[in-house]
């Protein structure tokens, strides 16, 4: 069948009808895991997989904390290849191009089914190629709390790699010498999995304060190292220096404030990009100038949003990731640096989640389409690249969803008729600001209406990629393999787009 | 003779270009598969006003865009010229 945003379905999937549907469906939790009474210690993970009997065909997760630099999904997935285990389940929230060995064990099928929030490098690369045998299910933050807490997402073992454990199996990412700030996506893990493991290389007598609570926790594991340092803090803390990424994030920070968003008490989240971190700078810059201090900025926190709590140019901060050395050092210090779990940040059915309480977001896009929908799933042949994070749970709950990016990357438009994969509801995304003008959705009678009379470059989205085809050309219709790969699924857990072979001549 | 322009960036393209027995385009682009025939044409009509021909033409485009293509080659046939 085809869903709410115009793609096929297949009939035993539930379809995306609309972002808001999910208000008429009560919250669905399995019980949370007993109570654990004695935390075990184990010296490594081969025991753990006898303990436990971890054998073919369980779902294993993990967090993607340390980034670039995890060694725990790597040390399971040797074991896993060890003991020749087959028809495994991972998921991780997040797939990094270090976890390099993954790819034989998909190759050959000890992997087979993954659920993950995210994922490029080689593992994207062979999923794109139809290597893997079953399904890639590809949530949001939000979304993979909720397939968790639903049931629909059984957890057999949660491996959580954890940089400090005290004796009573408490753990906390800010300290130790695999520190990692906040370990937010793994709280679903913690609560709901059958069995939960903490991986750490760090043991402590008592820690006061802690985020993991050792009452889910069965084992811990010490082994020599959780990660690798440099490749743990890997986002970027450079303003970009590149002229049109800073034309954009000017004319961005200007419109912020034209809309009258840049006020006492407003609330935003960006991305951690080189152009996004330009926005945040000139937004403080505003803020500064006109006296303003915000409520909160939130997500995945960096260096800039640091600076700001520290100038009081914000009360507190959200964090669901630290992504660089300085939010891990401000999150153990500041007592208004908070950690906030997955499910807080964009779990739909959450009270109020930091998600729907957002005045603005600045966010990006592989590609954004004519009904502005967004894809940074795939690149525009199809190849998987990314997948939407926080993207569409964010998009959905800020009040102004604004997307920032050059009109042309290396010749291909970002503007497209229809997107290759739906990442987000175009409903949720209400205005992108491209070097060469800005196009505001048609849903937004308002914020079309302030703009009017503004002296803002303005043309409805299909002039722009007119303007567009002139500079670069019509780029040739690119065609997909039929074979489906998996699925993007929603906040909701309604089926958004397929996710389809990339065509071997590409 | 031979002539070389251009590089290997990201929005720029590297051209070569070499006197051959006939006239033959190469093109290895990593938007080969949205704009192969563009570039293409692109080459052999500014041979063609240039009036050049059993040339042997190797692009390696990074997503140059066609006035970058047209103007590496142009100063790659210039290079050529004078290669003698």
């Amino acid at each position: 069948m085809i869903n709410g945003v115009g793609r096929y379905i297949p009939d035993n999937l539930k379809p995306f009808i609309s972002s808001d549907n999910y208000q008429g469906i009560p919250r669905k939790q399995i019980p949370k895991k007993t109570k654990v009474e004695n935390t075990q210690f184990v010296e490594n993970i081969s025991t753990i997989f006898e303990l436990i009997n971890i054998k073919s065909n369980m779902t294993l997760s993990f967090h993607h904390h340390l980034r670039n630099g995890d060694k725990v999904i790597q040390i399971v997935a040797e074991e896993i290849k060890n003991r020749n285990l087959l028809n495994m389940h991972i998921a991780p929230s997040s797939i990094f191009p270090s976890y390099t060995n993954l790819v034989d064990l998909i190759k050959n099928k000890n992997i087979t089914n993954i659920h993950t929030n995210y994922l490029n490098g080689e593992v994207a690369k062979i999923i794109s190629q139809g290597y893997l045998d079953g399904e890639l299910i590809m949530n949001t933050h939000g979304g993979r709390a909720v397939v968790i807490e639903s049931g629909e997402l059984p957890i057999d073992v949660a491996f959580i790699a954890c940089p400090v454990v005290d004796k009573n199996g408490n753990g906390h990412g800010a300290i130790g010498k695999s520190a990692c700030g906040t370990l937010g996506y793994a709280i679903s893990d913690l609560e709901y999995a059958k069995r939960v493991v903490l991986v750490t290389d760090t043991i402590v007598e008592n820690l006061e304060e802690y985020q993991i609570d050792g009452k889910f926790v069965d084992y811990v594991v010490k082994i020599d190292s959780i990660g690798d340092s440099s490749g743990i803090v890997s986002g970027t803390t450079e303003v970009t220096k590149d002229p049109i990424g800073l034309k954009i994030a000017k004319d961005c920070a200007n419109l912020l404030d034209y809309l009258g968003l840049i006020k006492n008490d407003f609330s935003m989240q960006t991305g951690a990009g080189k152009t996004s971190l330009a926005v945040v700078k000139f937004v403080n810059d505003l803020m500064v100038k006109k006296g303003i201090v915000g409520s909160f900025a939130s997500g995945g926190i960096t260096k800039a949003y640091v600076d700001m709590l520290e100038s009081n140019l914000f009360k507190s901060l959200y964090d669901v990731q630290c992504f660089d050395l300085d939010a891990v050092l401000s999150y153990a210090k500041n007592k208004n640096h908070l950690a906030m779990s997955a499910s807080e940040y964009g779990n739909p059915y959450e009270d109020n989640p930091i998600c729907e309480r957002l005045d603005f977001v600045i966010l990006g896009a592989t590609e954004i389409d004519l009904d502005f929908n967004v894809n940074v799933t795939t690149d525009s042949l199809g190849n998987l690249i990314g997948g939407s994070g926080g993207h569409a749970d964010i998009a959905h709950g800020a009040d102004v969803t604004i997307i920032i990016s050059p009109l042309v990357k290396s010749r291909i438009p970002i503007i497209k008729e229809k997107v290759m994969t739906v990442t987000t509801p175009g409903s949720d995304v209400d205005i992108l600001i491209t070097e060469r003008g800005i196009a505001i959705n048609p849903r937004r009678v308002d914020l079309r209406q302030k703009l009017k009379n503004s002296n803002y470059p303005i043309f409805e989205i299909n002039e722009l990629l007119e303007m567009t085809h002139k500079i670069t050309g019509v780029p040739r219709k690119i065609e997909t393999d039929d074979k489906i790969i998996g699925y993007v699924q929603y906040r909701d857990g309604t089926f958004l787009d397929c996710l389809r072979k990339v065509k071997d001549e590409y | 003779m031979k002539g070389v322009a251009g590089s290997k960036e990201s929005n720029d393209c590297l051209i070569t270009i070499e006197s051959s027995n006939e006239t033959k385009i190469e093109i290895n682009s990593i938007v080969g598969a949205f704009f192969y025939d563009q570039i293409y044409s692109t080459i052999e009509n500014t041979l063609k006003n240039e009036n050049i021909t059993d040339v042997h033409v190797i692009v390696e485009d990074k997503g140059a865009l066609d006035y970058t293509i047209k103007s590496r080659l142009l100063t790659a046939i210039e290079r050529m010229r004078e290669d003698v």
